[in-house]
């Protein structure tokens, strides 16, 4: 099936441009009327004053998952810095305080001025322990060694500020199907 | 600037530049204009200020990691990229993905494309200098925006795609937030049609300016709207069809001059074919998984990964090794909204791609413009290029 686009010549009434321009005239008037008498219905947003909504979805600055203990949940496996494109992950590993557990990270840092925010490293994550939902989309320092945020800087989080059914969480360790696992072999889960 | 002319005449002309940074061209590329008083005598074209070497940076990484590289190719709809990179390397696969991940990239292909029209019509709007047509199709785009939002979480470059599969399965309450999409696309169609479709202005502005005829459009190797205007009816969704196109009731949209206000009228007419696709795909939107299941394609799910350590070993292999793509060479044209956009992938078995070409729909139209605006006069030329929808991102890569 086809649909052919038709160009017709200007007829005697548009040759005189003035009835077309108030036709035009007639549409962006209601437009104008709309801003003056419906304004919350305006798809625009007075930025400073209002700002807009940015939902948990979105990928903005990273965080660092924790145990119910405190420490990073993180295992040091490194598949977010191999994972992503811009290589701004660096990672070192030390051993781990726990013993069920052989790795720990001593130093986690992200390069957000790097950063290309694609979600592949949340994605990769082994043991969901890097998400991007802090919501916080502007950066502003002063130096460019500042945009390299520690891993203190990525731990540092209200648990307040995140719903229970987070959209990026993926099924944890510890959720359900895991502590019947872990039950069945004794040990204990937190 | 005095210039001998080949038949022996001795011109004055003056020579002007335009851009490489100029409000007319959309991003960075240049074009250098020979004038005599206010008509283009002869013109050079120049390209190259927007590269960034794609080619050579998706040869760095994995398979995988080329994604978010191609989001910067046009990235007024940076998720049809993504798609149609992802449909090249399934293509090399010969795999199918899941009926749900059709549908859904049906959607947010038809919705890119209808953003990518907004705003090729809206730039053309504001370049012949009606800022009021501009806000118009940014409404709907806007809608669109904060869907893209909501379903990837970024606005510009969502890399939303994945090889065999999709970033994450769509949200609650995706369908009305669609639907509201199109409904608010259909009214502000109506408005630019109203201001637009007879005024004086704009016509004189287009009609009849920056022409081309089928067969140069063809030599040109033009894809796309701007050879649909021209009055070929060549869409790849329908020609080489993927993602159930063919059963979709929509129809191919063309053009009779192939001139600016046709390459103009048939964006804005696709709009309208592209939200009929729209609503019919909301209907076929059924629950189902979205990821295919093949640890060597696409990774396994997090959920498995916790549990069972054969999904655990996979998901180590596929980010720290990458997809095994075939041994070969595969191209997969997809239609996107500029033209086709094909990925020419040179692979040798191992995680890496060996080479990647991108072949832009933008690079043959630009490569026309000259023979476009030769002879016409300079406001002609600006016209002219707002209509191609050079994107210089994809031009330049």
């Amino acid at each position: 099936m086809v649909r052919q686009v038709k160009q017709k010549p200007m007829n005697w009434i548009e040759k005189l441009y003035i009835f077309e321009a108030f036709r035009g005239l007639y549409v962006t008037l209601k437009h104008a009327l709309r801003g003056v008498f419906r304004y919350e219905t305006l798809p625009t947003v007075p930025y400073p004053e209002q700002k807009p909504e940015i939902n948990h979805a979105y990928r903005a600055k990273h965080r660092l998952m924790l145990r119910p203990d405190g420490s990073p949940r993180c295992v040091a496996c490194q598949m977010c810095a191999t994972a992503c494109p811009a290589k701004c992950i660096y990672i070192e590993a030390s051993t781990s305080a726990d013993g069920r557990i052989e790795k720990s990270i001593q130093r986690f840092d992200i390069d957000h001025l790097v950063c290309v925010f694609c979600g592949l490293c949340v994605e990769a994550c082994p043991v969901d322990a890097i998400r991007m939902d802090t919501r916080e989309t502007s950066y502003v320092h002063r130096d460019r060694q500042s945009f390299i945020t520690s891993m203190e800087e990525l731990m540092d989080w209200d648990p307040k500020d995140y719903p229970e059914d987070d959209f990026q969480s993926q099924v944890a360790p510890g959720g359900k199907r895991n502590k019947e696992a872990l039950d069945s072999w004794g040990l204990k889960v937190n | 600037m005095k210039v001998l002319a080949p038949n022996g005449e001795k011109l004055n002309l003056m020579p002007l530049n335009v851009g490489p940074s100029h409000g007319a061209t959309h991003g960075c590329l240049r074009y250098f204009c020979a004038l005599d008083g206010e008509s283009i005598v002869a013109t050079a074209t120049e390209i190259g200020y927007l590269h960034r070497g794609f080619e050579k940076m998706a040869e760095q990484g994995t398979w995988q990691q080329v994604i978010p590289y191609t989001d910067r190719l046009n990235y007024c709809s940076a998720m049809m990229n993504n798609i149609a990179y992802c449909r090249a390397v399934e293509s090399a696969y010969e795999i199918e993905i899941t009926e749900r991940n059709k549908v859904i990239r049906v959607i947010v292909n038809e919705l890119s494309r209808m953003a990518d029209h907004s705003i090729c019509v809206a730039a053309a709007a504001q370049d012949l200098g009606s800022t009021t047509g501009f806000f118009y199709l940014f409404d709907s785009r806007e809608m669109m925006m904060v869907i893209w939002e909501k379903l990837t979480g970024a606005r510009l470059t969502n890399s939303y795609a994945r090889i065999g599969g999709l970033y994450r399965d769509t949200y609650h309450g995706f369908e009305d937030d669609v639907l509201e999409v199109c409904k608010q696309a259909e009214k502000n169609l109506k408005d630019i049609h109203a201001v637009f479709d007879r005024n004086r202005i704009f016509l004189d502005r287009t009609v009849g300016v920056g022409k081309i005829s089928k067969e140069r459009a063809i030599d040109w190797g033009w894809t796309g709207p701007c050879l649909r205007a021209t009055g070929v009816a060549s869409d790849l969704r329908k020609d080489e069809a993927y993602y159930d196109y063919e059963t979709y009731d929509w129809s191919v949209v063309t053009g009779s001059t192939g001139d600016v206000y046709d390459r103009l009228m048939v964006r804005l007419v696709e709009m309208e074919e592209s939200i009929k696709i729209v609503r019919q795909a909301l209907k076929r939107l059924k629950p189902g998984p979205i990821d295919i299941v093949d640890p060597r394609i696409r990774v396994p799910a997090h959920d498995l990964t916790y549990q069972d350590m054969e999904s655990l070993i996979g998901r180590f292999k596929s980010v720290y090794e990458g997809v095994r793509v075939p041994k070969g060479e595969f191209y997969s044209g997809s239609e996107v909204a500029n033209g086709e956009l094909g990925f020419t992938l040179i692979s040798d078995g191992t995680g890496k791609p060996w080479r990647i070409k991108v072949r832009p729909p933008c690079l043959t139209q630009f490569a026309a413009f000259q023979e476009l605006v030769e002879g016409s006069m300079l406001a002609d030329s600006v016209a002219t290029l707002s209509s191609l929808n050079i994107i210089a991102g994809e031009l330049d890569r």
